[in-house]
């Protein structure tokens, strides 16, 4: 096989595999798997901004919950569909980011990490500010009839894991394509060597904030499907732990390859569920979960420290995008 | 994992450690007479909210143990499997999926904190699995929520907090501030209790509220009018007490108003510790008494020993170690509502659910007994909401005193939902 | 209140914080300035020397100015060591690679939290002030113990600061803040400096966890706002500056009372997160870093 068709027939067995699994799988395990794909579209856009980008951001929970409260709030007030309100959510998404770039790549390293903390601080306590429209901390749930997309009924097995493949998929290929492209290039050499690239007639402030526009846009996504899908939205999705997850599923997987992000999300619940299943034979590992994700960040950094993707690609796999 | 689906042998805890989610793929369901009826709970065993959890815990287990020395429900045994919700809504909503449809469990106990709730309930309604919250928020006698979720065990805060404001205006004084987190329920005392006041003859003069993430309050306190005749008091989460002790540190030895809190403000934390002596001779509301009241009914006795707890609310293995008094008796009474539903409805197995639900709906007054060591009480099967009595009491020589027990008419507000004509 | 008493007492609070934070600032600021590195577990630190105070307090069978003397030395000296081991263990074997560091930090503080609630358990526990003194103003009662937090964390503050400036052992790190591979060669033990400067870094924010438990209880949680506090007061101070961690803790301890009085208190935070951001934004090096 050649070695440009490589990276491609991969992604698509990905996508097959996938949806095997979700076919097969009893609801339970799959009605997670859905879940862990929709988050692993948001870690994707997260890893485009660092991975590729290597934009440190530590606000993305601003971005996600812009697309949980833009779908959420346009179905409880204006009777939108899920088709419209997931659109909506898209752009709220990368309209926030756009927003938050602007102001933000003015900083570099850990001063853009601060400023885009701080920014999405700003937002979690604006959620719970206006209370009596977003709900506050105790959010609220969407309307059932919000949760239709052509017919299908969201709050059912089979259309929700089609969905969250669906978008899955679309964007895992968006984001195999954009790496390949000539701006995928740009996005890498900001990260490698930001001069350079500017003496090679690049305007940094521009990719970065396309970089950071489109995963905004991911983020969106993400966070408008997680509402639709399972039909809750609330503050929680714009507190700082929503930041750290894309960013630990990133590292866990491998940051600047584009399968990675639903690596480490697959492997963060199953380090989570294992636990909870072990801890009921041994109760000493009872509400450990956090201590064994702790310990394997530790393992991980010390002997795979690109993730695993990113160390198999290290360890020969030099195909890999 | 139970017994009936999981032998730990190797293959099992390889599969359980390595792919959690292969094992859950497991087969479950054993519905067969004679096999443990189980019961999912949600518990905040992590998370802000695990002070409350551990409690919930202890609780539930001594009324699971008295229900099995009892012969169990409809002669089957019963069995509790805890998962941790980490106080967080998406978590809790995974936990109602794993319980229901990778543990077998027959229906769901919800937990305190209301986010988690209203997080969980769309996914219960989806699996049409039965989910019984303890978290007294208004959300479920709203409306907000659904058919498949009810809260049988613990009357409301809405219903709480207006049964306070006639003794409180008749005793206290008609002029209250009050302060409150900046939140939803921060925000069911500010708006509940002023409206009762009002309807009272007295009046809120200040409306205080402290933001969810402050970890110091006395530059809040300084916004309390000086003509204030009662400070009405709520916090939740770990800086209660900083709270309380900072309001002592305010005061200090000046002129203070009458103060009247939320033991929420005070839950699972000693009243005898150093620097809340100013409390002394302040109100609280309790919905369970922590100190055993000398007129205690006749059950006290039996469902503090059975959770553990001595007479001063702490636990019987450590006096340091005060319980979640006014809130946990909710689990209990919740676990023998389950089974009073279980056999009015002749529950066997999840076809039931349904019946099971409808079962719960029919039932109205629910008389004192050690099914319900809080009190007597009342469920509306419209709202899905229960309604009992509420205490107040007054901290005498360092310790909460009843001094009065509301009616059951204190709290009464007009239904706000009908949901038994929702379908299920 | 009437507004003079009011900003009295916005102001007094104001203070602590702004020395609270300081103090746990300083250690993050030191970190970065000598290691180049962000130290996640930082708030851990804070928050296991707390815990540990409460340990000691309810072990020693002393008075509470004796426990509390007592706590304040084993706790950061207990502290440290762990810093210590866990430098030599993980951070070193990484090079201080800086996101390979803030990646183990993140996992030693899901370790730290999550083995605290497990031996600690989820309860706030109370230490008992080393004193008890309540000054009484004509409008309001104040804790005593807050002023001798500030007193506190200005001598700790300016012992640090005779520390590096001072000592053999502060010009040593100082030399390896400037260039690393030049102190090498000039036969510093750099391996050394750096788990000296990691421990001492977890030292002073296991003092201010120390310093803080009186007034606010001891909980497996409480170490998460410090952290992100004291990393928005070492990068508006301007990254590796004593004196500018100080300033910036100071202007965010200040305002963050000030601010609260004019507008409802969750809209008070909103404004005084965007401020802050906004002077990044604008100076992106901080306020007394060098130009990058």
């Amino acid at each position: 096989m050649g070695e440009s068709v490589k990276p491609f027939a991969l992604h698509l067995a990905l996508i097959l595999a996938l949806a095997v699994a979700l076919a097969v799988l009893p609801p339970y395990p799959a009605t997670m798997l859905a879940r862990i794909l929709v988050l692993a579209v948001f870690a994707m856009g997260y890893n485009l901004a660092y991975g590729y980008t290597g934009l440190l951001s530590l606000g993305h929970a601003l971005f996600l919950a812009a697309g949980v409260f833009a779908a959420g709030l346009s179905a409880q007030f204006w009777g939108l569909s899920a088709g419209p309100a997931l659109l909506l959510g898209v752009l709220a998404g990368g309209g926030m980011a756009a927003a938050v770039g602007l102001l933000a790549l003015r900083t570099a390293g850990v001063s853009f990490m601060i400023v885009t903390l701080m920014f999405a601080q700003a937002g979690y306590l604006t959620i719970l500010y206006f209370g009596p429209i977003t709900g506050g901390d105790e959010g609220f749930t969407l309307p059932a009839a919000s949760r239709v997309i052509l017919g299908f009924d969201m709050s059912t097995d089979t259309p929700r894991f089609v969905a969250a493949l669906f978008l899955f998929a679309i964007g895992l290929l968006v984001s195999l394509a954009l790496v390949r492209s000539p701006f995928g290039r740009s996005m890498v050499a900001m990260r490698e060597n930001e001069e350079r690239s500017r003496m090679l007639g690049i305007n940094p402030f521009t990719v970065k904030l396309a970089a950071l526009v489109i995963s905004g846009l991911y983020a969106g996504a993400a966070g408008a499907a997680y509402a639709l899908l399972f039909g809750y939205a609330g503050a929680n999705f714009a507190t700082i732990q929503y930041s750290i997850l894309p960013m630990l599923y990133v590292l866990l997987g491998g940051a600047g390859t584009t399968i990675g992000p639903f690596l480490g999300a697959l492997l963060m619940f199953v380090l989570i569920e294992g636990t909870s299943r072990l801890a009921r034979l041994w109760p000493v590992l009872e509400g450990m979960d956090y201590f064994v994700i702790g310990a394997a960040l530790v393992v991980l950094v010390l002997f795979a420290p690109r993730g695993i993707l990113g160390t198999l690609r290290e360890r020969g796999l030099k195909w890999l995008p | 994992m139970t017994k009936t689906t999981f032998n730990p042998t190797r293959r099992g805890l390889l599969m359980a450690g390595g792919a959690g989610l292969l094992t859950a793929a497991l087969p479950s369901y054993v519905a067969a007479q004679g096999a443990p009826i189980k019961i999912g709970f949600q518990l905040h065993r992590t998370g802000i909210g695990a002070s409350y959890g551990r409690w919930y815990e202890r609780t539930a287990q001594a009324a699971l143990k008295l229900i099995n020395d009892g012969g169990g429900i409809n002669g089957r045994p019963v069995e509790i499997l805890f998962d941790d919700d980490a106080t967080d809504p998406a978590r809790g909503a995974e936990v109602v999926d794993k319980l229901t449809q990778s543990d077998g469990c027959e229906v769901v106990m919800g937990t305190l904190f209301s986010h988690v709730v209203i997080g969980s309930a769309p996914r219960a309604a989806e699996l049409k699995v039965p989910y019984l919250v303890c978290s007294e928020g208004y959300h479920v006698a709203s409306g907000m929520l659904n058919r498949w979720t009810l809260q049988p065990g613990i009357t409301d805060v809405r219903s709480q907090i207006s049964a306070m404001a006639p003794w409180v205006s008749a005793n206290l004084g008609k002029k209250v501030a009050m302060i409150f987190p900046d939140f939803a329920f921060g925000y069911d005392h500010r708006d509940f209790f002023t409206a009762a006041m009002v309807a009272q003859g007295g009046e809120v003069i200040a409306q205080i509220a402290v933001p969810p993430t402050e970890t110091s309050f006395t530059k809040y306190f300084a916004q309390i009018p000086a003509e204030t005749e009662v400070l009405y008091h709520v916090m939740v989460g770990p800086g209660v007490l900083t709270f309380v002790k900072e309001l002592g540190e305010f005061y200090g030895s000046g002129a203070k108003p009458q103060m009247f809190g939320f033991i929420d403000s005070l839950e699972a934390v000693d009243t005898a510790t150093p620097g809340l002596e100013f409390l002394e001779g302040t109100h609280f509301w309790e919905a369970h008494n922590r100190v055993k009241p000398a007129d205690a009914g006749e059950h006290e006795a039996a469902y503090r020993a059975a959770v553990g707890v001595d007479d001063n609310g702490a636990s019987v293995s450590d006096a340091a170690d005060v319980a979640t008094y006014s809130h946990m008796f909710s689990t209990w009474e919740t676990l023998f509502a389950i089974k009073a539903g279980m056999e009015a409805s002749g529950y066997a197995g999840p076809a039931d659910r349904q019946k099971f639900v409808e079962a719960m709906e029919a039932m109205t007054d629910m008389p004192y007994g050690i099914e319900r060591p809080q009190g007597a009480k009342v469920f509306n099967g419209k709202t899905h909401q229960v309604f009992g009595s509420q205490n107040i009491s007054q901290v005498q020589g360092g310790k909460l005193v009843r001094v009065h027990q509301t009616l059951m008419e204190d709290g009464a507000y007009p239904d706000a939902v009908d949901y038994t004509t929702m379908s299920f | 209140m009437a507004f003079g008493p009011f900003l009295l007492l916005a102001l007094m609070e104001g203070l602590v914080t702004a020395a609270v934070l300081a103090l746990a600032a300083s250690g993050l600021s030191l970190l970065f300035g000598v290691m180049r590195v962000v130290n996640v577990a930082h708030g851990a630190f804070f928050m296991l020397g707390a815990v540990l105070a409460w340990a000691v307090d309810s072990v020693v069978p002393a008075p509470p100015a004796l426990a509390f003397l007592a706590a304040l030395v084993i706790a950061p000296l207990l502290v440290a060591s762990l810093a210590a081991v866990a430098d030599g263990l993980i951070l070193k074997r990484l090079n201080y690679d800086p996101e390979a560091t803030i990646v183990a930090t993140i996992g030693l503080l899901y370790m730290i939290q999550q083995a605290t609630l497990a031996l600690y358990g989820p309860n706030a526990n109370p230490v008992t002030a080393p004193f008890e003194l309540r000054l009484q103003f004509p409008w309001f009662g104040y804790s005593g113990y807050k002023l001798f937090v500030v007193v506190a964390a200005a001598l700790v503050l300016l012992a640090l600061w005779a520390f590096m400036t001072r000592t053999k052992a502060g010009l040593i790190m100082r030399a390896t803040q400037v260039d690393r591979t030049m102190a090498r060669a000039f036969g510093i033990n750099v391996d050394r400096v750096y788990m000296g400067t990691f421990a001492l870094g977890a030292a002073l924010a296991a003092l201010a966890g120390v310093l803080i438990v009186p007034i606010q209880q001891a909980h497996y949680l409480m170490g998460g706002d410090p952290l992100l506090l004291s990393f928005i007061v070492v990068i508006i101070g301007g990254l590796g500056s004593l004196r500018g961690t100080i300033v910036a803790a100071l202007i965010i301890g200040l305002s963050d009372g000030v601010i609260s009085m004019f507008f409802s208190p969750t809209l008070a935070k909103i404004i005084a997160t965007l401020l802050v951001a906004m002077v990044l934004v604008f100076r992106p090096q901080g306020l007394f870093g060098a130009k990058a």
